[in-house]
């Protein structure tokens, strides 16, 4: 069987945005780059190679992404900071017509109000995507830190 | 302890002492207040009240030196991991006592043993990883000098020298040399430490009280580690404790539960602080009375609020250990806490490394016993703790708000009036009596001010 669709372009287009969305402060965007039924988590390098299950974001639905962005809005207290995102090209790992998993190397510098930037996180996205059409949306993304150690506190996410 | 913390005293010149009265010293110091009397150390002196904590002592380095000797290093326990991650011989952790590295390791005898992770010989690391199994010794790659699992010191590289040349003199003695020790205390699958050969038992160290609620999370369990996570906190460790203790920010810092309208209603409560005030915990279960005189029987989820969770099912939990209790932060001083935040149980090992830094280390724990169900719950309630936490994450940020906030105000204090003066346990939580319970131990074991005869 042979596969028709461009896997490495529609996950470089969708990850494109997904960064674009974060580091531009559109959180209430950020649900809609998953399906209804995905799963998301951060961890840690050392927790997923280990097999420990537990995410400082642990989500099985999308509806816990829309409540985490609700509370960040609405609840939270945190200083105000913006994230930019350096992503790797995404290695494909496994592609069909219907959808593909991939591994994507990301940066991402936390910029404070002060203006310190610092690296907050640097990592590897675990990807499952489904594709529909033209697009893609995540099924699953495990977000793999390398380091253990989160600075402070981590509002939005990665 | 108290004999011993006297002895402690005698022996410490540095006791608080009034170096010249406030109004002796009129002309230099009329600007500020009367606690601006300075110690040996050159530090205004420790306030008589426990609802005045200066500022001072989140800032200055030789409060930090004096910290991991009196306190770390000191009559006190200091968690050091689960026994549940060292289950088999030649299983070990490293951690750290304070800023003391240490490794925690079961020999083949079984037991559990406790020593500074510190070459004899030149003060090298001897474990370099976080973890490991099947070890047979621990050899130091410096020099090759080597250690049995109880850290005993057992091998020296080229010893006896080479064809007669070199080696270590005839009078060296292996038995005079190793790393120093830890006096171990395994509490319902935690793992405490302890420097000081004195220290006292670990159960009369707590209290029934404190052990009491140990025993309600843990005892006859077996945890199950669901992850690790550091936060590192750009704040004084003991502002983080003074956090933990503080059942006063709860509703206000964190508005989770307020903004999405999760009121539970027929909520009771209160804090239990340890007679040393060392150690709390704050407490709060569903009370059935109140609910059903209420008319809440079958909703006791009140929603006021112009925003609701898209997935409830957050909340949805089970009881944890089949009492009311849905909530319970207990904490052992100097730097342990427990938490039961529904059913989301985890240990927390609050580790200083400098004046304002401060590592956290989380542990999300399950239990061997938890349905496939149960464990979901948990999985998906560790939202609300931890780094991410949505009832948390404040608490990652407001240390440091302090830190940088106080920046200027060495001489200044914090005021705990909240509730009172006392370091009592009490029915309210609007109380800041366990922050004050935590000064109360703080400045008698680091001989701050001689307690006054009660």
């Amino acid at each position: 069987m042979t596969v028709t669709v461009d896997a490495f372009r529609l996950i470089s287009r969708a990850q494109g945005e997904y960064a674009r969305c974060i580091d531009d402060g559109r959180m209430e965007d950020w649900p809609g780059f998953f399906e209804e039924d995905c799963h998301y988590r951060i961890t840690t390098a050392a927790n997923h190679s280990e097999g420990l299950q537990a995410g400082v974001i642990w989500a099985d639905n999308r509806r816990m992404l829309t409540d985490r962005v609700s509370a960040l809005l609405e609840a939270n207290i945190y200083e105000a900071h913006t994230y930019r995102h350096i992503l790797g090209q995404p290695a494909i790992l496994e592609e069909s017509d219907e959808g593909a998993r991939s591994e994507t190397g990301f940066l991402v510098v936390r910029v404070m109000r002060d203006g310190s930037s610092d690296i907050f996180a640097t990592g590897r996205y675990l990807d499952r995507y489904r594709f529909h059409g033209d697009r893609a949306r995540l099924a699953e993304r495990v977000v793999v830190c390398d380091s253990s150690t989160i600075d402070t506190l981590l509002a939005l996410p990665l | 302890m108290a004999p011993r913390v006297e002895q402690a005293r005698s022996a410490a010149p540095a006791t608080a002492v009034h170096l010249k009265r406030p109004e002796e010293g009129a002309t230099l110091t009329s600007t500020l207040p009367e606690s601006s009397a300075k110690t040996e150390q050159g530090r205004p002196e420790w306030p008589e009240e426990l609802t005045r904590v200066p500022y001072w002592v989140f800032q200055r380095q030789d409060v930090y030196r004096e910290e991991q000797q009196n306190l770390f290093r000191g009559p006190y326990w200091s968690y050091l991991c689960l026994e549940a991650e060292v289950p088999q011989p030649g299983d070990y952790r490293t951690t750290f006592v304070g800023d003391t590295p240490v490794i925690v390791c079961r020999d083949e005898d079984g037991e559990l043993y406790g020593f500074e992770n510190r070459c004899a010989h030149r003060g090298a690391l001897l474990a370099l990883d976080d973890r490991g199994s099947n070890a047979k010794d621990f050899t130091c790659v410096y020099h090759a000098w080597s250690y049995s699992l109880q850290g005993d010191l057992t091998g020296v590289a080229f010893k006896d020298g080479i064809k007669g040349q070199g080696g270590m003199p005839k009078y060296f003695c292996l038995e005079d040399h190793g790393p120093r020790k830890l006096r171990l205390a395994v509490l319902h699958g935690l793992v405490f430490g302890s420097f000081d050969e004195d220290v006292p038992d670990i159960e009369e160290y707590l209290g029934d009280e404190i052990l009491s609620r140990i025993e309600r999370v843990l005892g006859g369990r077996t945890p199950v580690v669901l992850g690790r996570f550091t936060q590192l906190l750009p704040n004084n460790w003991k502002l983080y404790m003074e956090n933990v203790k503080d059942s006063y920010h709860a509703s206000i810092l964190h508005l989770f539960f307020t903004t999405f309208g999760i009121n539970r209603l027929g909520q009771r409560g209160g804090i239990v602080v340890s007679e040393s005030g060392a150690h709390h915990v704050s407490y709060s279960a569903i009370d059935r009375e109140a609910e059903q005189d209420a008319g809440y029987s079958d909703q006791n989820i009140r929603s006021d609020s112009d925003y609701s969770l898209a997935d409830p099912s957050l909340l949805d939990g089970f009881s944890e250990v089949g009492d009311d209790t849905t909530l319970q932060i207990l904490s052992v001083f100097p730097g342990f806490v427990l938490q039961q935040i529904q059913n989301s149980v985890a240990v927390r090992q609050i580790l200083p490394r400098g004046v304002e830094s401060t590592r956290l280390n989380w542990t999300y724990l399950g239990f061997e016993e938890d349905t496939p169900e149960q464990r979901t719950v948990r999985l998906k309630q560790a939202n609300l703790v931890g780094p991410a936490g949505y009832i948390s994450m404040e608490d990652g940020c407001v240390g440091g708000f302090v830190q940088r906030g106080i920046a200027g105000a060495s001489d200044e204090e914090a005021v705990l009036e909240m509730g009172g003066a006392s370091a009592a346990s009490s029915e309210s939580r609007v109380t800041e009596a366990s922050v004050r319970g935590f000064w109360k131990a703080y400045r008698e074991g680091m001989h701050l001010r001689q307690e006054k005869d009660k």
